[in-house]
């Protein structure tokens, strides 16, 4: 604030406080003026619009929302009054659109996962000492970085996925996972039917014990016990929870945790690109920091691996986390090119919905405030952390 | 790049529509494409029979093209005159809206919600298709065997809600799926790789994509026809000028037919001695400028172009790959009696 005062003071003379209170009141002025203008030319437009869709007969009306889809979406979840259930040719519109953000969430945040953590082990690839690792990556980055992502996507789900074998032909790895042409599968935890509803509840007093537990370190014996005494009463009463294997149906698979070929195929696509572009970031961020801090932790002994936990990567972390923060909302809006292989995110759902009723300038406002949305809470999210990181380490 | 294309055309619709409700009060397409000189018209550019580009000639092909041909051949009195704008399934309804284009026949199923909701002008049928479904190998001989299968279909199109009424109607298992993609390409290319247990489309769209693929004995067109599917092109709505000169474009396509006049003999038929005859064709009477269009619409037309039945043969007749049969079905002239039917001109 002192600063701005200072440059805009005249460099000579004292002025006086009518002066000055009529520069204010000038700057203000011209300020609202260039307000007033912006505005005024968003309300000449909305009118417009309004009256140019008046003139071919098309009324704007947000109706269509409640309106039956009438179409079926491949995979995804809706929020009913039932609680959870797969999308239906039945819902409305709006859990037509609720559905796609669903899917466009589950992607988008599996794939900042996976991103970040292979862009910062190509990052630190970059710098190893190790000359294979270090072309490696730099091959990677430059491949990765240099080709638009919509022909990587195409590739990963025509040339990778779908030339996967077919589910009756395919392998089982390790005993249950299935890579087919259908889908991935792995064997997860599913309720086991029949289980008493007791057995449900004392399991679930056991995991939070367990949770407390790793919270709370001095009250952490006590606590272990509990929870190992729920297990035991668990089992006592049967077992609520069952490991179960993906097992092949006709053209299905029942059991375990699935994913489509159209989920894998953009969940890579989406992880890879985005991790040439963290990767550079982490290293920019490693080079940046003086070499003097690795001369001093070589004085102090310090091995490179450890020199490399201690030293580099919680202040390389304290540097990066904006620029991450800003690859992810980029990542997040990428996940609209998966209509081009099939995958219902927002945007797929958007259009087939702009459609069938006819609706594309409601739909599509109201998609871009989803969007909008969902890039302010990744925002928000990497902010609370950027913030909590440098308070910890005292920077400010 | 098409996603984008169609993100656009949100944004394009905004902006045309705002600047339309300006400068474009009055005045018909009609005048609009006399002006330019050019007819876009949009079309398929992947459904072989229909709209495909062939990549042996780098030439736009199909029946849908051919339309479009007409059309420029009756307005401008060239068939060349033309410019093909690749519509898919998706964008092919914003595209007339925003007057991105003048005219779209790319294999349209007629339905209400398009003249409603959408609020598009529907032109004459041209063609009358229903929705199949096509499997690859024998195993599979009915619609009824893919309970629980992935069946896949292209976005935006009549198919897709076809498929969802037809799936909840047989009340078939929550794990049956339907799976969308752009276009026709993507969806053949996954129905190859093995994703798709099942691709539904129109029956000619199977029948041509079967017949183009490097195995077609791979492939089963399974027997059931899930719905009717005609086909008609489409203008924006509310324009009636330009709208009643396509519909009687397409009628004089069927009319000529329907009298025998051909590429070959339209010369020799000018010096008819029958008073329909050279109204039609425009020699003394004609009915064009009363539509707004030349003297000899038809004429040229059917001379460029050809009439309906020519067309048909050209682009779906026994000697291509893309044979649909026409005796018998829906598709033959009234007079042999099928529905491809004019209303009478005098």
């Amino acid at each position: 604030m002192d600063q701005l005062a200072l440059s805009s003071l005249p460099s000579v003379g004292v002025v006086s406080p009518a002066t000055r209170q009529r520069r204010r009141l000038l700057r203000i002025g011209k300020q609202a003026l260039i307000v007033g203008c912006a505005l005024g030319v968003v309300v000449w437009f909305a009118f417009s619009v309004r009256a140019g869709l008046a003139r071919n007969g098309i009324a704007f009306d947000m109706g269509f929302l409640a309106q039956p889809a009438g179409f079926d979406i491949s995979e995804g979840l809706v929020i009913t009054a039932d609680g959870l259930r797969h999308f239906m040719s039945s819902d409305s519109n709006a859990a037509a659109l609720l559905t796609g953000f669903v899917n466009t969430i589950k992607v988008a945040s599996l794939a900042i996962v996976l991103s970040t953590v292979l862009g910062t082990l190509v990052g630190a690839g970059r710098l190893s000492h190790n000359w294979l690792v270090r072309q490696i990556a730099f091959g990677f980055v430059e491949f990765v970085r240099n080709t638009p992502m919509l022909i990587q996507l195409v590739f990963w789900y025509f040339a990778v996925v779908l030339k996967l074998p077919g589910l009756s032909d395919a392998t089982r790895w390790f005993g249950g996972i299935i890579a087919s042409q259908q889908g991935v599968f792995v064997p997860g935890v599913v309720v086991a039917e029949g289980g008493s509803v007791t057995s449900a509840w004392v399991f679930i007093c056991g995991t939070a014990c367990f949770a407390a537990a790793l919270a709370a370190p001095r009250a952490r014996r006590w606590l272990l016990g509990s929870a190992m005494v729920c297990l035991a009463a668990c089992v006592a009463l049967g077992f609520p929870l069952r490991w179960s294997l993906p097992a092949v149906d006709g053209f299905n698979v029942n059991g375990g945790f699935g994913a489509s070929p159209e989920f894998v195929a953009l969940l890579l696509g989406l992880a890879v690109y985005t991790a040439a572009f963290i990767a550079e970031i982490v290293r920019g961020a490693i080079m940046a920091l003086p070499k003097g801090q690795w001369e001093a932790a070589a004085a102090l002994g310090m091995s490179r691996r450890s020199t490399f936990r201690d030293v580099v990567v919680p202040q390389v972390f304290r540097v990066v986390l904006p620029a991450f923060g800003n690859q992810y909302i980029s990542l997040a809006k990428t996940t609209s090119l998966g209509i081009a292989i099939g995958y219902p995110d927002l945007f797929n759902v958007y259009g087939t919905v702009a459609n069938q009723s006819g609706r594309s300038l409601e739909g599509v406002i109201v998609v871009m405030l989803a969007y909008l949305v969902l890039s302010w809470f990744i925002s928000a999210i990497v902010n609370f952390f950027n913030r909590r990181m440098l308070a910890a380490g005292g920077a400010r | 790049m098409r996603h984008l294309r169609s993100t656009c055309r949100g944004f394009a619709a905004l902006a045309v529509l705002a600047a339309a409700a300006q400068a474009h009060a009055a005045g018909s397409v009609l005048d609009t494409v006399k002006q330019r000189g050019v007819l876009n018209c949009g079309t398929d550019n992947a459904a072989p029979g229909f709209g495909y580009l062939n990549t042996k000639t780098g030439e736009m092909e199909g029946l849908d093209v051919d339309l479009c041909r007409s059309v420029a051949a009756a307005v401008l009195g060239d068939a060349k005159k033309v410019k093909f704008v690749v519509v898919t399934d998706k964008s092919r309804f914003n595209a007339v809206q925003t007057n991105q284009v003048d005219v779209v026949f790319a294999h349209t199923t007629v339905k209400p919600g398009r003249e409603s909701a959408i609020t598009v002008d529907f032109l004459p049928i041209y063609f009358y298709d229903g929705n199949g479904v096509m499997v690859k190998g024998t195993k599979i001989s009915s619609v009824k065997q893919l309970n629980g299968a992935t069946i896949c279909t292209t976005q935006g199109s009549a198919t897709e809600q076809t498929l969802a009424g037809y799936v909840k109607a047989q009340g078939w298992s929550a794990s049956t799926k339907v799976l969308t993609y752009e276009n026709l390409e993507k969806l053949f290319a996954a129905m190859e790789s093995g994703r798709c247990n099942g691709m539904a489309t129109d029956r000619s769209a199977l029948a041509s994509w079967k017949a183009n693929a490097p195995k077609p004995a791979d492939y089963t067109i399974l027997p059931e026809t899930l719905d009717k599917s005609p086909f008609a092109g489409f203008t924006v709505a509310n324009d009636s000028r330009w709208r009643n000169a396509l519909r009687w474009i397409i009628y004089a396509s069927f009319q000529a037919e329907e009298i025998k006049v051909g590429s070959a003999d339209v010369a020799q038929a000018t010096k008819s001695s029958d008073p329909f005859v050279l109204k039609f064709l425009g020699t003394g009477a004609s009915f064009g400028p009363d539509f707004g269009l030349p003297t000899d619409f038809v004429a040229k037309m059917v001379g460029q172009v050809g009439n309906y039945g020519e067309i048909y043969d050209r682009n779906l007749g026994p000697k291509t790959p893309n044979h649909i049969d026409r005796k018998g079905t829906l598709n033959a002239p009234w007079s042999e009696g099928g529905a491809i039917y004019s209303p009478p001109w005098i």
